[in-house]
């Protein structure tokens, strides 16, 4: 089947297997390696990416469900070599070690923010809920998201 | 010792530098092996057994006439092509039983997950339905899942073995002093503890990816592991391929938490087929796959007593362990309880010791090394028994564990059982801990909460740890009977350009290498951090290495770069004196700058020296160009880390829900090189340690059937089960190396599961509860409640 997404800005248009899902057509078939696997039960939200600005798990997606949508991927959020507010709070606050889980979890805190400007620290905890690192506790991406949150608002 | 401030030659010797590693990884352009874009590469898959324990008939045929598949193997078809069996390097003992260990098994199926065929297809896809082709024919044999029960003998996991006793490893320096202390006590405890098996579930689960040259007869091998030197030198033994032409290399690294600190079948087999099929091979782990394929870790029975004076006074301690091996040895499955053995007495001065433990077979995925490896399970028993002790001895926990503390003026410490703590002072980091947490309006307002019968239960854990760090001084490990030392390498070259490069044996996936060596060589040599490169994970780049794992990388492996360092400076300052025409002692050198005493304007930069050592017109009678230098350096002693974790729960009695409503941390890893990676690796290991007091449990069922082999299942916690943390630290140098730093990768996992039980304890010890399993699930907790309550009726 044909999909064509816009994805980081960019038309793409390929032939898929309808089997195929959104996590492996950006992996595989575009080539954008950021977005990682980390499950096979839509736990982790390693793969998790904007579609049409709201963030969904590409793993439970299929590609020719995105057909038409713009995604965005953690390739497409920095621009002109500066790191998206988002990244930069996260290298700020040590809000990564291994980086496995980054892309989606910076991907997931950037939707929240988008919805809610202003979280708390257990709006925060509970926003990223469908999403799992197993290196930080935490603890420095909480302090991350809400440091986002505030240079937001400044 | 203790002092507030870390003590550094530089400003950035113990700053805050934000990591050198992040924007890369912040940005999608960590390379992992999964992402690795191979041109032919073919793709396994793992036919693994979905019986316990069976006979197997396997027919490859079916498979065979898929599409995309182009071979397909046994155990039997795949018998020559193996040197030597999947490697265990830690026979503990000389009678040590092991059962041969095949990457594919031949015969016999051990455990759920063990694989019985493989197959290699075209793509990803192919090879995922090949596997479903193939036949898999199941006689099935009783399952051995229970530890105690195995230990029994009446059903075999390896019949030739004749037993499922693997080992039995004891320590007990001197038996009549601990009979007499136990005779003599006033006090005694005997506990019986649980230490469940867990699931290490790093985030990236395994991969590797074998790319042959075949008339050359190269292999590289890129696998998520964290041992890609001693991956190299066992993947030679096992395949036969000379080790000079094997290359291997651990891109980006998704976390391991020693579940990466293998050699497994499917690393084996991917080289073995890359050799027979000429063309790449790889593979990737699914997550489901990872529960029973990657090793897990814990899994213990702990039988520990402790003999006390009228005052609490801890005379002697005796430990007896069972620790469940699986149905095989991974590359140190039996040594992992051993790396608890000597630390059974904890932060106490306990002049008696004994320990023993019996390693047994179980019809269930291999254990082996998981964040702390035998140091959270011993940390677990003495901290356990210490408050059951208090409650025997009556009085406070903080009390008990201040009047058993190895006192300051100890140190170094001879312990009971054989080791030499580097340094130490406890009482100040407890005392910090029960400053942060309030410990005494915590303890006023648990008593109101009894006197008013509320039911949600106010409990306080405090758990006080001590590790051995810094993975070891070759000759101890020879002792233990290990397959390798413990020295690791560094090399420094200052380039033409007076850029740096830093060459190491660690392998970091996660930690922070890259930042943290720079930092030491910013600090030695006076250059900016953001000039000097860190390269690591290639053996083709870092010849020399032992990895990474156990908390060993900056105390053995950092410590490595700063003596390289002093190196390039000795050199440099040779070329300097030469050049400046000044004897070497009238150069000072401060700030990357070799400066002449008494003349300001006489000076020479470290880059103009190392320009001057490339150039090689004018140098010192016989000395050789250039300006690098290598190090291999083994320790004197391991490290020893310690602190102090204090858990607060609520605990509701109706429902046996357990919230964690604040978590203390005071830690003491000597000098800190960069407190933010500190604080960050405490976080981490806490919540890891938590996991397995609340969540965590690798569960089987009668039959050996892993029940929870999913994220769905399995419950690694997100940020909203997760506590913030409250951290501060004490600084006791370690006088083992010149940085005087310890270790702090597993500290938090090691405090924290004794700190949270401990506290659920303390909660509902008014109830009658003593003790409760791990993970202290909601039903779990509420059956403790019933059956105090059901006893004190």
């Amino acid at each position: 089947m044909k999909v064509a997404v816009t994805v980081n800005g960019t038309k793409q248009e390929h032939e898929v297997e309808p089997r195929t899902l959104l996590v492996h057509y950006l992996r595989e078939v575009v080539g954008l390696t950021g977005t990682n696997i980390g499950c096979d039960t839509s736990s982790c939200g390693a793969c998790t990416v904007l579609l049409d600005g709201q963030s969904v798990k590409s793993c439970t997606v299929l590609a020719v469900q995105a057909d038409g949508a713009e995604i965005t991927t953690i390739e497409g959020l920095a621009s002109d070599g500066q790191l998206h507010p988002m990244q930069e709070a996260f290298r700020q606050h040590h809000g990564l070690q291994c980086g496995y889980c980054t892309p989606g979890m910076v991907m997931a805190a950037v939707s929240l923010l988008d919805e809610n400007p202003a979280p708390t620290e257990a709006e925060v905890r509970e926003g990223l809920e469908g999403n799992l690192c197993r290196c930080t506790g935490y603890h420095n991406i909480v302090k991350a998201v809400l440091a986002a949150a505030e240079g937001a608002a400044s | 010792m203790t002092a507030t401030e870390t003590p550094a030659a530089t400003t950035v010797l113990g700053s805050r530098l934000l990591r050198k590693e992040d924007p890369a990884l912040l940005t999608g352009e960590g390379r992992y092996v999964d992402d690795l874009v191979v041109p032919g590469a073919l793709w396994l898959g793992l036919v693994r057994s979905t019986v316990a324990h069976a006979r197997v008939s396997v027919d490859v045929g079916p498979a065979l006439d898929a599409p995309g598949v182009v071979a397909a193997f046994t155990g039997d078809d795949l018998l020559d092509a193996w040197a030597a069996p999947l490697p265990c390097a830690w026979p503990v003992t000389e009678d040590m039983k092991a059962p041969e260990h095949r990457p594919v098994a031949a015969g016999t199926a051990c455990y759920v997950g063990d694989i019985v065929a493989v197959v290699v297809a075209e793509s990803r896809a192919a090879a995922r339905d090949a596997v479903e082709a193939v036949l898999v024919d199941y006689d099935e044999l009783p399952a051995v899942v229970d530890l105690e029960e195995a230990a029994e003998d009446r059903v075999l996991v390896h019949e030739d073995l004749g037993t499922n006793r693997s080992y039995t490893w004891e320590l007990t320096p001197d038996a009549d002093a601990v009979e007499r202390a136990f005779a003599e006590a006033a006090h005694t405890v005997s506990e019986r503890y649980v230490q469940q098996r867990l699931i290490p579930a790093a985030m990236e689960p395994r991969g590797v990816v074998v790319v042959p040259a075949p008339h050359g007869g190269e292999y590289t091998v890129y696998s998520s592991t964290q041992i890609p030197h001693i991956l190299k030198v066992m993947l030679a033994a096992t395949t036969g391929v000379p080790e000079h032409k094997i290359r291997v290399i651990a891109p980006a690294v998704g976390g391991g938490f020693g579940s990466k600190l293998n050699v497994y079948a499917e690393e084996v087999l991917a080289l073995a087929l890359a050799r027979k099929l000429g063309r790449p091979v790889r593979w990737t782990e699914e997550r489901s796959e990872a529960a029973v394929a990657t090793i897990q870790g814990r899994g213990q029975i702990q039988h520990i007593e402790l003999a006390a004076d009228a005052a609490g006074k801890v005379t002697a301690v005796r430990v007896r362990l069972l620790a469940d091996l699986g149905a095989y040895l991974q590359l140190v499955t039996p040594g992992i309880p051993l790396l608890g053995a000597f630390l059974y007495h904890g932060v106490y001065d306990i002049p008696a010791y004994s320990f023993s433990c019996t390693g047994v077979f179980t019809t269930k995925t291999p254990t082996d090394a998981y964040r702390g490896a035998g140091r959270p399970e011993a940390t677990y028993a003495i901290e356990r028994a210490m408050d059951a002790l208090a409650v025997e001895v009556g009085v406070d926990p903080a009390e008990i564990r201040r009047r058993n503390f190895i006192p300051t003026d100890a140190f170094p410490y001879s312990s009971a059982p054989g080791l030499v703590f580097d340094s130490g002072d406890y009482e100040p980091a407890l005392a910090r801990a029960l400053e942060m947490v309030g410990y005494e309006e915590l303890r006023a307002e648990q008593a109101r909460r009894r006197e008013s019968g509320s039911t949600a239960h106010l409990g306080v854990g405090i758990s006080f740890y001590v590790e051995m760090c810094g993975l070891a001084p070759s000759r101890v490990l020879a002792s233990l009977n290990f397959g390798a030392g413990g020295w690791e390498a560094a090399t420094v070259r200052v380039l033409p350009t007076g850029m740096v490069q830093v060459v190491t044996g660690t392998s970091p996936h996660g930690q922070g290498h890259e930042t943290s060596w720079s930092m030491i060589v910013a600090d030695r040599l006076g250059v900016d951090p953001d000039h000097v490169e860190v390269l690591h994970s290639d053996t083709d780049v870092s010849p020399h290495g032992l990895d990474t794992y156990g908390s060993r990388s900056l105390a053995v492996g950092g410590t490595a770069v700063w003596h390289a360092c002093e190196k390039v400076v000795a050199k440099a300052r040779t070329i300097a004196a030469h050049q400046l025409e000044v004897a070497e002692e009238d150069l000072e050198f401060s700030g990357g700058q070799f400066q002449v005493r008494g003349s300001p304007d006489r000076a020479m930069p470290i880059q103009a020296v190392a320009f001057q050592a490339f150039l090689a017109h004018d140098l010192p009678e016989g000395m050789e160009p250039g300006l690098s230098a290598q190090v291999v350096w083994d320790p004197p002693n391991f490290t020893f880390p310690f602190g102090a974790h204090i858990a607060v729960v609520e605990v509701d009695e109706e429902t046996g829900r357990v919230q964690l409503l604040r978590y203390v941390a005071v830690d003491d890893c000597g000098n800190q090189v960069n407190p933010l990676i500190v604080e960050g690796q405490v976080h981490g290991g806490i919540l890891q340690g938590v996991a397995q007091a609340l969540w965590e449990e690798a569960a089987y069922d009668g039959d050996g059937n892993l029940r929870s082999a999913t994220l769905a299942d399995y419950l690694v916690p997100s940020a909203a089960e997760a506590p913030s943390y409250e951290l501060d630290h004490t600084v006791t140098p370690s006088p083992t190396n010149p940085m005087g730093v310890k270790g702090v990768g597993e500290a938090g996992t090691i405090g924290a599961a004794p700190a949270v039980m401990n506290a659920i304890v303390d909660a509902l010890s008014p109830l009658g509860v003593t003790d409760i399993d791990m993970p202290a699930s909601p039903h779990r907790v509420w059956s403790a409640i019933r059956a105090a309550k059901e006893a004190q009726q």
